[in-house]
């Protein structure tokens, strides 16, 4: 189901300004690939492009193209909705649908899909949170609000409910930001479970998750405030971390600055 | 080795005024300002009141001045005022309902409930609202079955989809209705009927009613919409949901308690609107169970008909009460109601 992420002079703008500017890089499928760079040098702008939420925001648009598999996402005539049925994504901040329950939020996609069999949806509620590891902490207490889980709870819970829908590639806006770690080590565990199924792209302004979780890491960096955020480089996360071929992304992950 | 008990004062902790000091200070600026009225033989006791509230107040501000400094006087001048301003405000409210519950009960029962005017004089005792009951509930409902869908796909416009002038314009024009007084509206839709020729009935009235509530719903409704948190419309989206269903399904769900309390307040507000109902319903003693052909009755201007046409018989003011009685206990019910669905429907916390 993975699929592959071709993204060839990218550029993005919030109206006039210009967030990310020519960016192109390949995500591999079954793989996870980090973002990493200083606040507001346009990854997470970046991640919501792949799946075309960046177009939610008034005034945001999108020159480039963004190729899912040899079909371009922002081509003439492909629909915005059947590309974030392929391209799921998990925010930042928990957010649970307030008035479902644990099991109306991971039945959410495809009820609100319309296309569904009533038998299967308990099964595919029971496997999309044995996949998020939310299965033996929630199973006795399906229909109680999702809400009254804990922030961890509510984060796999969100993963469970982006992953009931079967996506090709899972985009993750810092999925950890606002966790403890414990609960960050227990999402941590499952994206390396998950990427044996999806393609995972994460943005992290956590260097040391990045090294633990990601198969390949890109490094973005802007020249000033004001200037639009740019790739720098992407290689192997190994290489990133013990000798990257730029010298700013080693003055970024030794922390001399940023 | 002796213990040395240090006696320093604690800049922390200053003089307070013991907790009964309110109280004596009260009843002695009461004692004063009796002496004082009687002493100058004042009539009012309305004056012997705004006295010993002037002395209560410039009585606390000197004592606590003097004892606790210039901070804590400050603060309990300001507890004053705003006990005053709630008194100002309850007084009339609790003396509003107890003059309507008084003088309200006196014919008000099931028979007063159950029949109408019919041949029964204004001047003579008996009859009752039964016909303004059916008026008024058919009049406002049908208004709200125009009003309130109207209203809330504007709201839902204004906010999920409205950009630019459009928006603008609408939000523009929303603002401009709700200051229409009602009885524009009612001459409004009284110009047309004029145009077609036709008499006075009940749906006339609605449409008027209907006017005046539309703008008092999609402002509450743009409201509630607006405090559902945008990541729940980003997350429905990011599952692949379309826009419109993404609405239906989590915004309108999330937000329905404060919608329904919004369209209840604009209900409770035109069950009381008299002057587009004494243009376009006209009045009716008899039953007319038709909201679509023929004059009706409807509440508020029963109560005004039956004050206009008293001729001062006590029989017409008893039932001018009952029937004020009557709407504010309807209009009271609405609103209990509207909060029963506001906290059943609300999102759950619970664990």
């Amino acid at each position: 189901m993975a699929k592959r992420i071709d993204v060839s002079g990218l550029t993005a703008y919030y109206g006039t300004h210009k967030a990310i500017e020519d960016i192109s890089m390949t995500v591999e499928p079954r793989s996870v690939t980090a973002f990493i760079g200083p606040s507001g040098c346009g990854k997470s702008t970046f991640l919501r492009t792949l799946n075309r939420m960046h177009e939610v925001t008034p005034g945001g648009r999108v020159e480039g193209k963004v190729l899912l598999d040899d079909e371009d996402l922002y081509g003439a005539g492909i629909d915005p909705v059947s590309v974030r049925r392929e391209v799921g994504m998990v925010f930042q901040r928990p957010n649970p649908f307030p008035t479902m329950s644990i099991f109306d939020n991971v039945a959410a996609g495809l009820r609100l899909n319309g296309n569904y069999k009533k038998s299967e949806l308990q099964d595919v509620v029971e496997k999309s949170l044995k996949g998020a590891n939310l299965w033996n902490e929630v199973k006795d207490r399906l229909n109680k609000p999702g809400s009254g889980l804990s922030g961890g709870q509510q984060q796999r819970l969100c993963i469970a409910r982006a992953i009931a829908v079967e996506p090709n590639v899972l985009l993750m806006d810092e999925p950890c930001s606002a966790l403890d770690p414990i609960s960050t080590l227990a999402i941590e565990d499952l994206i390396g479970e998950l990427k044996e199924r999806f393609t995972i792209v994460i943005v992290t302004h956590n260097m040391q998750q990045a090294a633990r979780v990601s198969d390949r890491t890109a490094f973005f960096n802007l020249a000033a405030v004001g200037q639009p955020g740019k790739l720098i480089e992407i290689d192997d996360t190994e290489r990133i971390f013990s000798n990257p071929s730029v010298q700013a992304t080693e003055d970024y992950i030794s922390g001399r600055f940023g | 080795m002796s213990t040395v008990i240090d006696k320093r004062p604690s800049t922390l902790r200053g003089a307070r005024l013991p907790k009964w000091s309110p109280y004596a200070i009260a009843a002695g600026s009461a004692a004063v300002a009796i002496g004082v009225g009687t002493a100058a033989d004042l009539a009012s006791r309305v004056q012997w009141g705004l006295i010993a509230g002037l002395l209560f107040i410039i009585s606390t501000y000197v004592i606590a001045a003097r004892v606790e400094g210039r901070r804590q006087a400050k603060d309990r001048i300001a507890t004053c005022l705003v006990w005053v301003a709630f008194l100002l405000a309850v007084v009339p409210l609790v003396s509003l309902i107890w003059v309507t519950v008084e003088r309200g009960v006196k014919v008000l029962d099931v028979y007063f409930l159950t029949h109408s005017m019919g041949v029964v004089a204004d001047t003579e005792v008996g009859g009752g609202i039964y016909a303004a009951i059916i008026g008024s509930l058919e009049q406002v409902g049908l208004a709200t079955l125009i009003g309130a869908p109207i209203g809330v796909l504007t709201a839902i416009y204004l906010v999920e989809y409205g950009r630019g002038n459009l928006s603008r314009a609408i939000t523009f024009f929303v603002d401009v209705m709700t200051g229409i007084p009602s009885i524009v509206a009612g001459l409004f839709i009284l110009s047309l009927m004029l145009m077609w020729d036709m008499q006075p009935f009940g749906f006339a009235g609605s449409l008027a009613l209907a006017i005046l509530m539309m703008p008092v719903i999609v402002r509450s409704t743009e409201e509630m919409l607006k405090l559902v948190p945008n990541e729940l419309r980003e997350a429905s989206l990011a599952l692949g949901v379309p826009k419109w269903r993404t609405i239906l399904k989590v915004v309108l769900p999330t937000s329905i308690g404060g919608i329904t309390t919004g369209i209840m307040l604009a209900v409770a507000r035109i069950a009381g609107e008299t002057a587009p109902v004494l243009l376009l319903v006209f009045g009716n003693p008899f039953i007319n169970n038709n909201p679509f052909e023929g004059a009706q009755a409807s509440l508020p201007l029963y109560i005004y008909q039956q004050y206009a046409n008293s001729a001062g018989s006590g029989a017409a003011y008893d039932r001018a009460w009952a029937a004020s009685l009557t709407l504010i206990a309807f209009v009271m019910i609405l609103n209990l109601v509207a909060r029963g669905i506001a906290r059943w429907k609300a999102p759950k916390t619970g664990r």
